[in-house]
């Protein structure tokens, strides 16, 4: 009994039938082809035209054509396969229009971008002025400041709601979550002006900082709520069975063994709730308004923001003041993308975004 | 050996002092972010009377915004019909562009792509979620206004004979229907995102029983997948179409404000409530502000009512699957 004789047999190879063969490579390529053909003939007859006319055009030939390919094999065959040129060509399209604003706001926010744009506020500037004069700094502190003082409100709230709903089970529970859901959809503008009737008219009777920050607060306090509670969700019961059988109470079980569990989950949740409100105009148009100047008062008179700054100098309508904000848009943008790239290295993959 | 009498003991939960305070300084945060809702809606309420109680019912079905001059010569009228039925008019449009994107997105993620890039296309999706209305909103007023009037000319020219395509004044930006396409582009990700949730949940079994019985993947996902499946998407719609309903800056970029109920679509003429909000708090009068505390209440409860339907539906899905 030697393996030599084992080996000197041909190992048999697994069969593939489901690969694609040779021949369905050479005919997809003959129904680009055919495709591309006739796309430019409906370009003639209707004129569809320019770049997205041909894409037009080839997208609705190309379904076409491989439901005529496919008609050998029977309908039902000429039917999937156009099926599946649509979903694919469906996907692809749109993709396009977020691939054109990502490419956009970075590609015209070069333009306003020079040594001082990151350091500098608008106070001795005027938007219109060159480009290489004034910058976004009170913006980026106003963003800083606002999201730190909504954190300060809403990231306790929803954790303390998501601990109510998953570990206390209290009375309420089914009602906080429902309603935590529902919130999220409550438009921001409206938000804007509750805070602008309580904090701004009662309060203060000003604008402020700390109304903007509160605004935001309520809009971010469902993220916080919802995506904490799925992450609390996570926590084995196992854990919390034997915390209690130790003797612990539930205090010191959810402070000392459930929280430390889900840490990285919290913070991936708090991060989510940060993105979610820090391109938000609508609430600080009503509340913390616009200002030249960096400021870091809270209490008294308007503060700059980012989307407040791209707002306004969108507004403004000179050339240098659009390209301003599209500069804005191109810092505000970064710095969403940074909180979430964050939040998904941080969260790991079991954290998801909620509604 | 008989023991008759062997009770259950009454299980007592005697909490130390710790959980008691635990316990009820959680409701009191939990039931402080429920009372957020009622807080809203009471402080709108209370501020805006005055004006429901000044136009009654014409508040919802007049179409006249006027503030009045200073002198009180023209007396002030409100009423939010034109912006109302254009809060619905760009809902529609969105949710009808935007639905058939998300089947097919979420069909293609999770039935079609292959497998290697299928993580990191949902994590570009979460992450396009995620980019600020004001940057959709400059988006659309710089690169999609020019492009989608090309697309309205053609509309019109090919299709005026449905009343809705037609135009009083061949003027073709700032319409409902690019603001429509806008907010397509806005909700695509939300109802894309429940509609891949409840499509994954699909039975694997009958899946397989489908193709067992010589079904093509097609017939896979139409006679399974999709049945499974639609009442989830009825709420991701639904979620989709609240969002559309309550969004501001970027229709007030792409919309041009007219106090005219317009149900032409490609006109250049329209608005919605958030948006009449925004345009007009800089400059309103004491009064006027009243009244779009009253349009922010009517705003409101529309959407959490379209929010709490959808909730309802979406969470019945989820639960089913």
């Amino acid at each position: 009994m030697s393996t030599s004789s084992i080996e000197a047999t041909s190992i048999p190879q697994p069969q593939r039938p489901w690969r694609q063969a040779k021949r369905a490579w050479r005919q997809a390529i003959v129904m680009l082809v055919v495709s591309v053909v006739g796309a430019t003939l409906l370009m003639q007859v209707t004129g569809l035209a320019g770049v997205i006319g041909s894409y037009v055009a080839f997208a609705l030939v190309f379904p076409v054509v491989a439901f005529l390919a496919s008609m050998k094999y029977g309908k039902k065959a000429g039917q999937d396969k156009m099926a599946s040129a649509i979903i694919c060509l469906a996907f692809g399209t749109a993709f396009m229009p977020w691939m054109s604003i990502l490419f956009t706001v970075f590609n015209r926010g070069r333009e306003a971008f020079y040594s001082g744009f990151l350091t500098t506020d608008m106070l001795v500037n005027s938007s219109d002025q060159p480009l290489n004069m004034g910058g976004l700094s009170h913006a980026i502190v106003g963003t800083l400041i606002l999201i730190f003082i909504a954190s300060m409100v809403a990231i306790p709230l929803g954790i303390i709601t998501a601990i109510y709903i998953v570990e206390v089970k209290g009375r309420f529970a089914s009602y906080a979550r429902f309603f935590t859901q529902a919130m999220s959809g409550v438009p921001s503008i409206v938000a804007g002006l509750f805070i602008y009737t309580t904090i701004v008219v009662v309060v203060f009777n000003r604008f402020n900082a700390l109304a903007g920050g509160l605004a935001l607060a309520i809009l971010m306090l469902p993220t916080v709520a919802r995506t904490a509670e799925e992450v609390l969700k996570l926590v084995p019961d196992d854990l919390r069975a034997a915390s209690y059988a130790m003797g612990a109470s539930q205090f010191s079980t959810v402070f000392r063994i459930v929280l430390p569990t889900v840490r990285s989950g919290l913070v991936t949740a708090s991060i989510l709730g940060v993105a979610r409100v820090a391109g938000e105009t609508a609430p600080l148009l009503l509340t913390s308004q616009y200002f030249v100047q960096l400021t870091t008062n809270i209490l008294d008179g308007p503060m700059a923001s980012l989307p407040t700054y791209i707002f306004a100098n969108l507004g403004a309508g000179s050339d240098t003041s659009v390209a301003r904000a599209w500069g804005g848009s191109a810092v505000l943008m970064s710095i969403v993308f940074i909180l979430f790239v964050t939040a998904r290295l941080l969260g790991g993959r079991n954290t998801k975004s909620r509604h | 050996m008989e023991s008759t009498d062997l009770k259950q003991r009454e299980i007592v939960i005697r909490r130390g002092l710790a959980d008691r305070i635990f316990r009820r300084a959680m409701a009191t945060g939990a039931i402080l972010s429920l009372s957020l809702l009622a807080l809203i809606a009471s402080f709108l309420l209370f501020r805006g009377f005055e004006v429901f109680r000044d136009f009654g019912f014409s508040f919802i079905t007049s179409a006249k915004w006027d503030s009045g001059s200073a002198d009180g010569v023209t007396p002030a009228s409100f009423g939010i019909a034109a912006m109302l039925v254009g809060s619905v008019v760009t809902a529609i449009i969105a949710i009808t562009v935007a639905l058939p994107f998300a089947i097919c997105v979420a069909l293609f993620l999770e039935y079609y792509a292959p497998s290697f890039i299928r993580k990191p296309l949902t994590a570009v999706l979460d992450l396009v979620a995620a980019i600020p209305s004001v940057i959709y909103g400059i988006w659309g007023y710089t690169i999609l206004n020019n492009l989608a009037a090309g697309w309205a000319k053609s509309l019109n020219s090919w299709f005026d004979w449905i009343w809705f395509f037609k135009v009083p004044a061949p003027i073709f930006t700032r319409s409902p229907f690019i603001a429509g396409l806008l907010l397509a582009l806005m909700i695509l990700p939300i109802t894309t995102s429940v509609a891949r949730e409840v499509y994954s949940q699909a039975p694997r079994d009958q899946i397989d029983a489908a193709y067992g019985l010589g079904g093509t993947k097609w017939g896979a996902i139409r006679s399974v997948v999709m049945p499974f499946g639609r009442s989830g998407l009825v709420g991701g719609a639904m979620l989709g179409l609240g969002r559309a309903l309550g969004e501001t800056v970027a229709v007030y970029l792409v919309l041009n404000l007219v106090f005219k109920i317009n149900l032409q679509i490609l006109a250049s003429a329209g608005g919605n409530v958030a948006s009449l909000i925004a345009t007009r708090f800089s400059e309103a009068t004491p009064y006027e502000l009243k009244g779009l505390m009253a349009a922010g209440l009517v705003l409101f409860l529309v959407t959490l009512a379209v929010n709490a339907t959808a909730t309802l539906i979406v969470n019945r899905a989820r639960n089913t699957a």
